[in-house]
């Protein structure tokens, strides 16, 4: 996703001027996506550029609008246009892609872990294990601090998290049971046609 | 901070001969006032006879536990079944709610098995069901109680009185995730206002509400991990989430 349609997604809300975008934005993603000042404007000069989002000006002047950096009105407020307003519709009722799975870097060593000669897994694994239950406990202890109904937005970020750092402990358990099943005789080496 | 139980190479053998199986095979643990320790593992790995060991459920073979500073392993079954009432606190997965007595009553149970008034035994059992939350009358029976509700009462039963250990094994087993949530935040505020808390879970989720986590295999502790504070572990993902304008 993009800083630019999450600004379209709260604009169709209400007008809000560069300032409330960027504190608005930072609030409902529970502060997982700072965003800097320059991020901010920039991306509503692309919006406006686009035609997505116009201001109160826009609507009394005819003719190409002005930059909104170069305009130097900060308290200026932003609505979206009708083409603005059907794609926040548009990007609500499309679901998000999963894409092509990235390199995930702790899959790819395990990987190799269980293929080179003389690794001992399971202590690669209990290792691995214990950093995992680290950031867990990172994750919960920031969850037990949010009142879920003040701060839903954050609530549900973390649970994101921690509902994927789950995911990878019982990963690692299913490696461990695995290989502890498998004499490393039998594991697949090199190809040694 | 107090220790309030102490494991020391604490074994437990099942059976005799060649059909003996090593339930735990030499476990050291402590857990201090304020302090919760998850332990994880797979299943058979003892987790559950390590609850019961501590708790005096069952005896270990060899090997000393010390409750509340007091040699369990030494007494005879009444003093245990004493200190089992006052001072440890027991959540199982299946609830072993008494089907016979309201909620109220279940509560006020392991007080009144002690010797303390009914009158006295109840007030305290109505502050216990009021802390975890209890959101119907406390004379509805077991039966006539939701999953989560009953688990609450089964917990005001574990925390009721001045209990200074709890004992929890899987004590989410068939909540759904939002009433395990809940349920794990009982534990952590008792756990916070001073009892030692231990909890045997297979959800990482809930293990991480401890502040250890010791993982258990075919009856030895294989690790120990602890730790995990840092500011805030959403301020900087710069890098998951691409910025584009």
């Amino acid at each position: 996703m993009s800083v630019r349609q999450g600004f379209l997604a709260l604009l169709s809300e209400q007008p809000m001027n560069g300032y409330q975008l960027r504190q608005e934005f930072e609030r409902r993603t529970g502060g997982s996506w700072p965003l800097n000042i320059g991020q901010s404007y920039t991306t509503l000069n692309r919006l406006h550029r686009d035609g997505l989002v116009e201001t109160v000006d826009d609507q009394a002047t005819d003719g190409d609008p002005p930059s909104v950096l170069a305009s130097h009105r900060p308290a200026e407020r932003f609505h979206l246009t009708e083409s603005g307003r059907e794609t926040a519709v548009s990007w609500w009722t499309t679901p998000v892609h999963r894409g092509k799975a990235e390199r995930d870097e702790l899959a790819i060593k395990i990987a190799l872990a269980v293929t080179v000669p003389g690794i001992d897994v399971a202590a690669v694994v209990r290792e691995q294990r214990s950093e995992t239950m680290r950031a867990l406990r990172a994750l919960t202890r920031a969850k037990r601090d949010v009142d879920p109904l003040a701060d839903r937005a954050r609530a549900l970020i973390l649970d994101a998290q921690i509902f994927a750092i789950e995911a990878e402990t019982r990963w690692l358990d299913h490696v461990e049971a695995t290989v502890a099943a498998t004499p490393q005789s039998e594991r697949p080496k090199r190809n040694t046609r | 901070m107090t220790v309030v139980l102490e494991l020391t190479n604490v074994t437990r053998v099942h059976g005799r001969g060649p059909t003996q199986v090593h339930a735990l095979g030499g476990v050291d643990l402590a857990v201090r006032e304020g302090e919760l320790v998850a332990v994880m593992g797979p299943s058979g790995s003892g987790k559950s006879t390590l609850l019961n060991v501590a708790g005096g459920l069952d005896s270990a073979t060899s090997g000393r536990v010390l409750v509340a500073g007091r040699d369990v392993t030494a007494m005879n079954a009444r003093r245990r079944a004493e200190v089992r009432r006052r001072d440890v606190g027991y959540v199982f997965q299946d609830l072993n709610l008494i089907p016979a007595l309201t909620a109220l009553e279940n509560v006020a149970l392991p007080l009144e098995l002690d010797g303390v008034a009914v009158r006295t035994a109840r007030a305290s059992a109505l502050a216990a069901l009021e802390a975890v939350g209890l959101d119907v009358a406390p004379g509805r029976f077991p039966e006539d109680l939701s999953g989560g509700q009953q688990q609450r009462v089964a917990i005001a039963r574990a925390l009721v009185g001045p209990r200074r250990l709890v004992l929890a094994d899987e004590p989410t087993g068939a909540l759904d995730s939002v009433t395990g949530e809940a349920v794990l935040r009982l534990l952590r505020d008792r756990v916070d206002s001073g009892a030692a808390g231990l909890l045997v879970t297979h959800d990482a989720r809930y293990a991480a509400w401890a502040d250890r986590t010791i993982h258990l295999r075919d009856g030895v502790v294989t690790g120990t991990d602890a730790g995990g504070r840092v500011a805030d572990p959403l301020g900087e993902p710069a890098d998951l989430m691409e910025w584009e304008a």
